[in-house]
């Protein structure tokens, strides 16, 4: 089977070649005409180039019931998800993409769990806020080795993908460009800024291109709050709980509202989306991710708003719980999409400028 | 209780692609209430539209996607050469000047424009090609319709138009299994040519049309057309005439599109089944010759041909969508081909021994010419000495066909009395008019456009 989706992608992007049509909408075409005679290691790289925008499907003469029966949006999600299980380290974790749903339900109650028999066995004496709940020392137990685990095992995946493509030196000029197509998502711009052909069939639009926008950024405004409040508790000895106007609030909350509006969107527009056109037996896992996401935005919004009422007795594990459960998926799940996704944008750019 | 399908409706659109659109969107526009009827299904709407990718418009100044100018004269000059003069002179200028204005209006009603694709730069100062081709355009253009309060009815194939004292009085049409009759207020062809028709394809051209391949829709039947020249209906050009192309033998019955061309005959040798060369290879730069080798391939035995390379020659062309047949030896290609391995390889010798040393240069007329061959091969004629050998089956394509109706200025159908009261063509239904034979890129689209807008106009002031 797996040999399979290479060769069948091999036939669709050979009628690309043919045909040329779609090369205004994405960074996809493009690479696929740069040479005749495309490789194995170049054909995988197109599938983490492709942002699902799905415009060339719907411009194409080509799908069924054409018999040339093209669906390059799916074939290539399929491929990409290959990609990702086939590098992942450690590899006997790979199956926990195709569980993906369960995986995250499972690692969201565990967590929980965890944090609510925590609190009742291992609460600490003292503490203000939070710290009342969990020490600081605890919480950095728990989550330091769960992110340092997951950072190491993207950095591992990334490398065998980067040897799988064959990916070389990357110039300053390269990761400049790489990264000014990730920070403005310009390949769901449709090439002309219309947009996508996402939640209304063959209707271009520019919700899925905001709400992922929303999404990443509110991350990293998150990620920012934590190292924020990391800075503050370690190099001017100030702890948390922080005030409404600190940097770690307003960067937490901020982020938060993007986030969670974020990934409320991307649910929502993915609910619309024809399945069909994306890696059908992976989308209740993708589902499930960005449920994952949206519950560890919400639940800390949550918390910044209800500290005070109580509620943090139950929101304080679900929060925790959550932000450990994705942790621990981060490179098992469609949130390791972005690490490929930009290694694709990279290798793109030096593969263009050497051509 | 839905409403039928008949009610309510003033101007009947018959067609589904770029003409029959931009004439409901027009005539929507002027206050009209318009029903489409698409004679193909939902997957397959939009006729040979869907295959296209860019339109020929004259412009005084580069925009975002044309290059430098391209004025009138020069536009229709350049139709005079591809037609030999078989052009009417005023309704070719009209399609001229009016395609400067429909850049923005294509726009306006959601089309995107990008910049000429690889592969076809030549075009890149007189085309404006559709991001995404013209299925993208067609998407644009049904949402468009469908706002403008257009109902649009699939798999609805119109049969006949009852034309009595030069007015179309009723139109019959079968939709979902049943036949339908309907008195519209106006009518606008635009339903295409009739390459799709196996039985009249016969007529024109003989046995020989079974074994030719049609490049774009399988619902061009031509039963309209056909039944207004049966009524009397004036027609221009003639059933023999039809854009006609050598693609890959291997495509598809219908709807091959794009990707089945073959641009390697300058680089080639080509032979008949019986391994015989028969016309010169490099006669003219290919896109000048691409539109001459359906005809004379369709000459040959069983209308099939062979394009043979060699592997310098193998990556000179744009690729069409099939592998070529690969082998180390002619003899061995020759047998993979089902062609006559002996004679095969003395032809090739044969070729071989008349190509002389000389600067070759694959895209301009290099004058590396075969001395003391029959037929020549006057550019491009390099020995086919560098195994491996590539083959390529060659079948007559049919684009489209130019017998049509003959129109005024107004789209107006001309019946045997003069013009039909409310009967409206646009399209490639009408096109022969303008082009009579030939073909000059895009600019069918550029017909269709602006015909179809002038027909929904037209048909609009007529019912207001």
């Amino acid at each position: 089977m797996s040999g399979d989706i290479m060769l069948e992608t091999r036939r669709q992007i050979g009628i690309c070649n043919a045909c040329r049509y779609c090369e205004g909408y994405c960074s996809v075409f493009p690479s696929i005409n740069l040479k005749r005679n495309i490789s194995d290691a170049d054909i995988l790289n197109l599938a983490n180039l492709c942002h699902n925008c799905r415009g060339c499907y719907y411009a194409c003469q080509y799908i069924e019931p054409h018999e040339f029966a093209l669906n390059l949006p799916k074939i290539l999600a399929e491929l990409r998800q290959k990609s990702w299980r086939d590098h992942v380290w450690p590899a006997a974790f790979s199956s926990i993409f195709h569980s993906g749903a369960m995986a995250a339900g499972g690692a969201l109650i565990a967590g929980f769990a965890l944090f609510i028999w925590q609190a009742r066995m291992l609460r600490p004496e003292s503490g203000e806020g939070f710290y009342a709940a969990i020490s600081h020392a605890m919480l950095l137990a728990l989550f330091l080795p769960a992110f340092m685990f997951a950072l190491f095992s993207v950095a591992i995946s990334l490398r065998r993908y980067w040897k799988s493509i064959g990916g070389g030196r990357i110039s300053p000029g390269d990761f400049l460009f790489a990264l000014r197509m990730a920070a403005g998502m310009r390949d769901l711009s449709g090439g002309h800024g219309q947009g996508c052909n996402y939640e209304d069939q063959d209707r271009y639009s520019n919700a899925r291109r905001w709400f992922h926008q929303a999404a990443m950024y509110g991350f990293g405004l998150c990620f920012a709050a934590t190292c924020a409040g990391t800075v503050l508790h370690y190099g001017f000895d100030l702890k948390a709980p922080y005030a409404l106007t600190s940097l770690p609030k307003l960067l937490g909350i901020s982020g938060g509202v993007l986030l969670c509006a974020g990934t409320l969107g991307l649910g929502w527009l993915k609910l619309k989306a024809d399945r069909n056109l994306g890696a059908a037996a992976l989308w209740g896992g993708e589902m499930a991710f960005v449920v994952l996401l949206f519950t560890v935005s919400l639940s800390g919004l949550a918390l910044a708003a209800f500290a005070a009422n109580g509620l943090t007795g139950f929101l304080l594990p679900l929060h925790l719980g959550a932000v450990l459960a994705f942790f621990l998926l981060v490179p098992y799940s469609k949130m390791i999409h972005g690490f490929y996704r930009f290694a694709a944008l990279l290798h793109d750019a030096a593969r263009s400028r050497s051509a | 209780m839905l409403p039928s399908p008949e009610s309510g409706s003033e101007i009947i659109v018959i067609g589904g692609g770029n003409a029959a659109l931009c004439a409901a969107m027009s005539a929507a526009e002027a206050g009209a209430r318009v029903q489409l009827l698409e004679a193909a299904p939902r997957p397959c709407r939009g006729g040979n539209s869907r295959h296209t990718r860019n339109f020929r418009c004259m412009h005084k100044a580069p925009n975002a996607v044309l290059t430098d100018v391209y004025g009138e004269e020069e536009y229709f000059d350049d139709l005079l050469k591809v037609t030999a003069g078989h052009t009417d002179e005023r309704l070719a200028k009209l399609v001229i000047r009016a395609s400067e204005g429909c850049y923005a209006w294509m726009q306006a009603h959601g089309v995107y424009f990008q910049p000429s694709l690889s592969g076809a730069l030549s075009l890149a100062r007189t085309n404006a090609f559709f991001l995404g081709g013209g299925t993208a355009l067609l998407n644009a253009y049904y949402r468009k319709a469908r706002a403008l309060g257009v109902t649009i009815l699939y798999e609805a194939e119109v049969s006949h138009l009852d034309v009595q004292e030069d007015k179309v009085r009723e139109l019959v049409f079968t939709h979902e299994g049943r036949s339908r009759r309907i008195s519209p207020r106006a009518v606008i062809a635009a339903s295409g040519g009739f390459e799709s028709n196996p039985g009249w394809l016969a007529e024109a051209w003989g046995p020989a049309a079974k074994n030719f391949i049609t490049r774009g829709t399988a619902y061009n039947q031509g039963m309209v057309l056909k039944d207004l020249l049966d009524q009397g209906a004036q027609s221009v050009s003639d059933p023999a005439q039809c854009h006609a192309v050598a693609i890959d033998g291997r495509a598809p019955k219908f709807d091959g599109g794009i990707v089945t061309r073959l641009d390697c005959v300058p680089f080639s040798i080509v032979v008949n089944k019986n391994a015989a060369r028969f016309y010169d290879e490099g006669e003219d730069v290919w896109p000048k010759r691409y539109a001459i080798w359906g005809r004379l391939v369709a000459a040959q035995p069983d209308q099939i041909a062979y394009a043979i390379i060699d592997s310098t020659s193998l990556e000179l062309f744009m690729p069409s969508v099939f592998p070529p047949e690969k082998a180390d030896t002619i003899e061995e290609l020759a047998v993979k081909l089902g062609l006559p391995p002996q004679k095969l390889s003395q032809t090739v010798n044969a070729y071989n021994a008349a190509c002389a040393p000389g600067r070759f240069h694959p895209s301009e007329m290099d004058g590396l010419a075969t001395k003391g061959l029959t037929p020549p091969k006057s550019n491009w004629a390099r020995a086919l000495t560098t195994p491996p050998f590539y083959g390529y089956s060659l079948r007559t394509g049919i684009t489209f066909t130019y017998l049509g109706l003959k129109v005024d200025e107004k789209a107006r159908v001309q019946g045997a009395n003069g013009a039909v009261e409310n009967l409206w063509a646009a399209g490639e239904i009408m096109a022969g008019s303008i082009l009579g034979q030939g073909y000059l890129a895009g600019i069918g689209m550029t017909i269709g456009t602006v015909f179809g807008r002038i027909a929904g106009q037209e048909a609009a002031n007529y019912v207001r």
